[in-house]
């Protein structure tokens, strides 16, 4: 039998037997459900996955009836980035009539919460238009970005500096008060964009990249917002499948957040007021796509199970079983698309 | 699901200001609406329906709901609060789009 073109994680070419394809599933799989202790692929979705990489079409999609909504990050700098010259507005109408997007989010294009502070009155104006022009909702997003409070771009010592010197103490209250100002700035863009602007809801994404302490600022903030306005829509999406100890003992509502997998991510989440979540589950570049994605799928569906609200699984350049690559082909993008939402029961991507 | 060429952006509303998973906010939509859980993602079915309710559809033709005035039908069709219409309802002093009768 002829073998399977699939990818590695980067995105290069790779030809695998039926047999290479089970087995990188079969470990993909066990590797999530030891790490995140939970259960494996069970044989009749390992061969769903076979089956769905033996098929040689080149787009796949879900069943009919399984359509998802779709949320975005970074929606307004995507279009930027490939020089097309049109303003903010402009490309939130371009998604929601040329695209079918479900969901629009206007955002700064130096996408973290605190750049997004300082023209944040340049930000309303152009919510305040753009929800007068567009049906679908509307959020503002960025990313907490604990990283930028820090020493040379914040006001607070560098912990990345310390804690090679062993100041593991002085460390901890960096992040903490890293924390502090990263709270303040997202409850002040949020608030200003809900109450000032009329957005439907915000958006805090690539959460925790800077570790235990930055999942902890958005936490709280989420949990402020919410407590200001219950009305308001708030999705969280992730930056890993794997909470960072960075600071290593800071909890939230009595957790410890280091080490936390996705399905204990979103119980927090909830506590916290967030009404969409969004796992990520980063690549590994030298594995193939099956080990990938089958090892995506155990700590999605396991969160998926877990959750009370909706899970919009975070697909893209290098997490979800999507190659990490600047243009995700269509033929890995689509399968993964496929098979996390049909096989853990996806609210959206 | 294909935005407002279906009923993506009216399901999506539901998951971001009430949390509801995706089955339970496709059903609440059908049920408003009138249609089968099916329907929600057919592109013709919804046109039309979009249409009838005028609540913005991507073809557009003069004099239809375009934006701010299809959020107000939206909200009164799915019993829920969207920010923006209750921002332009205060600034404008009405209480609901049924005012301008």
């Amino acid at each position: 039998m002829g073998k399977i073109l699939t990818r590695m994680g980067d995105g290069s070419r790779v030809a695998m037997t039926t047999a290479e394809i089970q087995q990188d599933l079969e470990a993909g799989s066990q590797d999530a459900a030891e790490r995140a202790n939970v259960p494996p692929l069970v044989d009749d979705e390992i061969k769903y996955l076979l089956d769905l990489y033996k098929n040689k079409d080149r787009v796949v999609g879900v069943e009919e009836g399984k359509e998802c909504c779709l949320t975005y990050d970074n929606m307004t700098s995507k279009i930027k980035r490939a020089h097309i010259p049109i303003s903010k507005i402009q490309q939130l109408v371009l998604f929601e009539r040329g695209l079918g997007a479900d969901t629009l989010e206007l955002t700064h294009i130096d996408y973290s919460f605190k750049q997004c502070k300082h023209v944040v009155q340049y930000e309303k104006p152009n919510m305040e238009q753009a929800v007068l022009q567009t049906i679908a909702p509307i959020f503002y997003g960025s990313m907490p970005n604990l990283g930028l409070y820090s020493v040379p771009d914040g006001p607070v010592a560098n912990p990345g500096d310390m804690l090679p010197q062993g100041k593991i103490e002085e460390s901890k209250e960096a992040f903490e008060q890293m924390a502090e100002y990263a709270i303040k700035d997202m409850v002040y863009v949020g608030s200003e964009l809900y109450e000032k602007a009329g957005a439907d809801g915000i958006n805090f994404d690539t959460t925790a990249a800077a570790g235990d302490a930055e999942f902890y600022a958005a936490l709280k903030a989420a949990e402020i917002l919410h407590d200001k306005y219950p009305e308001m829509g708030i999705e969280m999406g992730m930056s890993g499948e794997f909470i960072l100890g960075m600071h290593s003992e800071i909890e939230y509502k009595g957790v410890r957040l280091a080490g936390l997998y996705p399905q204990d991510q979103v119980k927090l989440a909830e506590q916290a007021g967030v009404t969409i979540f969004g796992p990520a589950i980063n690549i590994s570049t030298n594995s193939s796509l099956p080990w990938n994605l089958a090892r995506s799928i155990v700590f999605t569906k396991a969160c998926s199970e877990a959750a009370e609200i909706p899970i919009h699984a975070n697909l893209g350049m290098g997490v979800g079983g999507v190659p990490l690559t600047l243009t995700p082909p269509l033929d890995a993008l689509s399968r993964a698309s496929k098979a996390h939402v049909e096989l853990c029961r996806l609210d959206g991507l | 699901m294909g935005g407002i060429r279906t009923a993506g952006d009216l399901v999506a509303r539901l998951q971001l200001n009430r949390g509801m998973r995706i089955d339970a906010a496709k059903k609440y939509v059908a049920e408003k609406l009138g249609v089968s859980v099916l329907d929600l993602g057919d592109t013709i079915v919804m046109s039309e329906v979009r249409e009838e309710l005028d609540i913005g559809r991507v073809s557009e033709t003069p004099a239809v709901a375009k934006g701010i005035d299809a959020k107000f039908r939206i909200a009164e069709l799915l019993d829920l609060k969207i920010n923006c219409v209750n921002m332009f309802m205060e600034r404008v002093g009405i209480r609901s789009y049924q005012a301008f009768d």
